[in-house]
């Protein structure tokens, strides 16, 4: 069943002086707990397409479907996660974790014990009462995923979240991520522009083209790469020909590629 | 023997680090020193005139008189009391105006060109008004001090509010928060070092709103002193006052720099 639809959205910037399509024809559904990555260099609008499912910023012509019900602004529905963690920088861990809860007058025993445990889960137990200065990156931005799950949103939508983190930060940061969100089947849309983190996160990885700012094309993580955790899933053969494969699809140019023969395969 | 090696160097660059302090220490001392030495001798040498310059001796019997006798507490307290409630006053209503107006986008732009009015006024200009209005009484030098207080927060505490990080709003937004609660968890908290460092600006304004009321209304207060030594040529009284108002305002600015610095501690 369809969870998330998008139906032949578009996007335009209007200045006074001219106009700018950002986003053509956008369409594409995602299904209850499944997590779909929105693959694309930086200005191809995939950060767009997250504003506008968030209701932050109106497409000019399409429909957003949640649930077959348009988006409501009102209802906080959507998670959202940032390339930076956020924290607010004058309240303590757990404090920013409960912020959520605290906006929508719902601060239960039942949510603060699932903050704990989230928190331990984490391995951020021993943090709790101390400010978001005194941690690593990697920490607040575990904190942040935190503080976005805590409410239960029905989508959650990461915007970059590993790009400023270093390679190992990030790595891990994608096992714990890809662990919660199976946990509690979260319906998903990651946005990025590094291959590897999208065939390691994602069911499915929608290419986005920067020149037309439509969908290129479509492509399935094979069954057997879904299941593994994302630190072995870079060891696993089939990602290897995903990934050249999807090289192949934005650098078609590229010289000596072997893996064309085998697509197929894939 | 890496370790006591190591001691050595943090403790050579202690010595360093308060031997640099010492110095620094030694010419404000110095700079001070020869500053009154050489206005005594002036004065003596009659090289500037000892009859508005004074000699340093003789202020710093006036200031020995003025405490032991009694004569100056009254002035004193009035004076303190205007300052410090025309900044309480002038500090809280200002981020009150600048809340208001970051409530509402559309207020501020309408509100934009009379702020730049009162802004770019002299608000001591208004203190005739301010004294027939209100009364020729120390609340129009509280309300005096308050207003060019509460103008310049105004403006620097909306500005502080709008430079907030807007993803912070993002993120509270995504939980269904209200204009009202993105400003309690968000803005204001955001802005709270600004708030702190014009409480700063403001020690100093607050003086220049209450001096200036007390030279109109002419009752009591440090203002009245320096306007009475004025008008009746007793010029050692009114370098007397301005002595009391340095160390007064010095000591306020530097209660205000402590909080701010206790605050910042406490909340990083």
């Amino acid at each position: 069943m369809t969870f998330l639809t998008l139906d032949r959205v578009s996007h335009h910037y209007f200045s006074k002086k001219n106009h700018i399509k950002t986003l053509d024809n956008i369409s594409f559904s995602v299904k209850e707990g499944e997590i779909v990555t929105l693959l694309g260099p930086n200005g191809c609008g995939k950060s767009t397409i997250l504003s506008i499912i968030a209701g932050i910023i109106k497409q000019s012509t399409g429909e957003v479907l949640i649930q077959q019900q348009p988006i409501n602004k009102s209802e906080p529905a959507i998670g959202y996660m940032l390339q930076q963690d956020y924290l607010f920088p004058w309240k303590t861990i757990i404090d920013n974790v409960l912020i959520g809860p605290k906006i929508g007058n719902n601060q239960t025993e039942a949510i603060k014990g699932k903050a704990s445990y989230l928190l331990e889960e984490a391995g951020l137990i021993n943090v709790t009462h101390v400010y978001p200065s005194s941690l690593s990156r990697g920490m607040r931005q575990r904190v942040a995923l935190i503080r976005t799950l805590i409410t239960d949103p029905k989508i959650i939508l990461l915007d970059e979240p590993f790009s400023i983190l270093d390679y190992q930060t990030k790595v891990k940061l994608e096992d714990l991520m890809l662990r919660f969100l199976k946990m509690y089947n979260k319906t998903t849309i990651l946005v990025t522009h590094d291959i590897g983190e999208a065939i390691a996160m994602s069911d499915r990885i929608i290419l986005m083209d920067a020149n037309t700012r439509s969908i290129e094309k479509t492509f399935e993580v094979p069954l057997e790469l879904r299941d593994e955790a994302p630190f072995s899933v870079r060891r696993h053969p089939k990602y290897q020909l995903l990934f050249e494969k999807i090289w192949q699809e934005i650098e078609p140019n590229t010289p000596g590629t072997k893996i064309v023969g085998h697509q197929n395969d894939v | 023997m890496m370790f006591s090696s190591d001691n050595q160097l943090y403790k050579n660059y202690k010595n360093q680090v308060n031997n640099e302090r010492k110095i620094i220490f030694l010419w404000q001392l110095i700079i001070l020193v020869s500053f009154i030495a050489l206005w005594e001798i002036a004065s003596r040498m009659d090289w500037i005139n000892p009859l508005i310059f004074s000699f340093p001796s003789e202020i710093f019997s006036i200031l020995l008189n003025m405490f032991s006798n009694g004569k100056i507490t009254s002035h004193l307290q009035i004076t303190l009391f205007e300052t410090v409630l025309g900044l309480l006053l002038g500090t809280i209503v200002g981020i009150i105006f600048a809340t208001v107006l970051w409530s509402s986008s559309r207020l501020s732009r309408i509100m934009n060109p009379f702020l730049v009015v009162l802004y770019a006024m002299p608000k001591v200009a208004f203190a005739p008004i301010f004294i027939v209005a209100i009364g020729p009484d120390y609340v129009s030098a509280i309300a005096m001090s308050a207003i060019i207080s509460a103008t310049i927060t105004t403006l620097v505490i909306y500005t502080a509010f709008l430079e907030v990080d807007p993803n912070y709003e993002r993120v509270l937004k995504s939980f269904g928060a209200n204009r009202r609660q993105v400003f309690r968890e968000a803005v204001f908290p955001a802005s709270l070092p600004a708030m702190l460092s014009i409480v700063k600006v403001n020690v100093g304004l607050s003086w220049v709103g209450v001096i200036v009321g007390e030279f109109l209304i002419s009752k009591e207060g440090l203002g009245y002193l320096i306007i009475r030594g004025f008008q009746e040529f007793d010029f050692p009284l009114v370098i007397s006052i301005l002595v009391v108002i340095a160390l007064c305002a010095v000591i306020m600015y530097k209660i205000a720099e402590r909080l701010e610095r206790w605050f910042i501690k406490n909340t990083n």
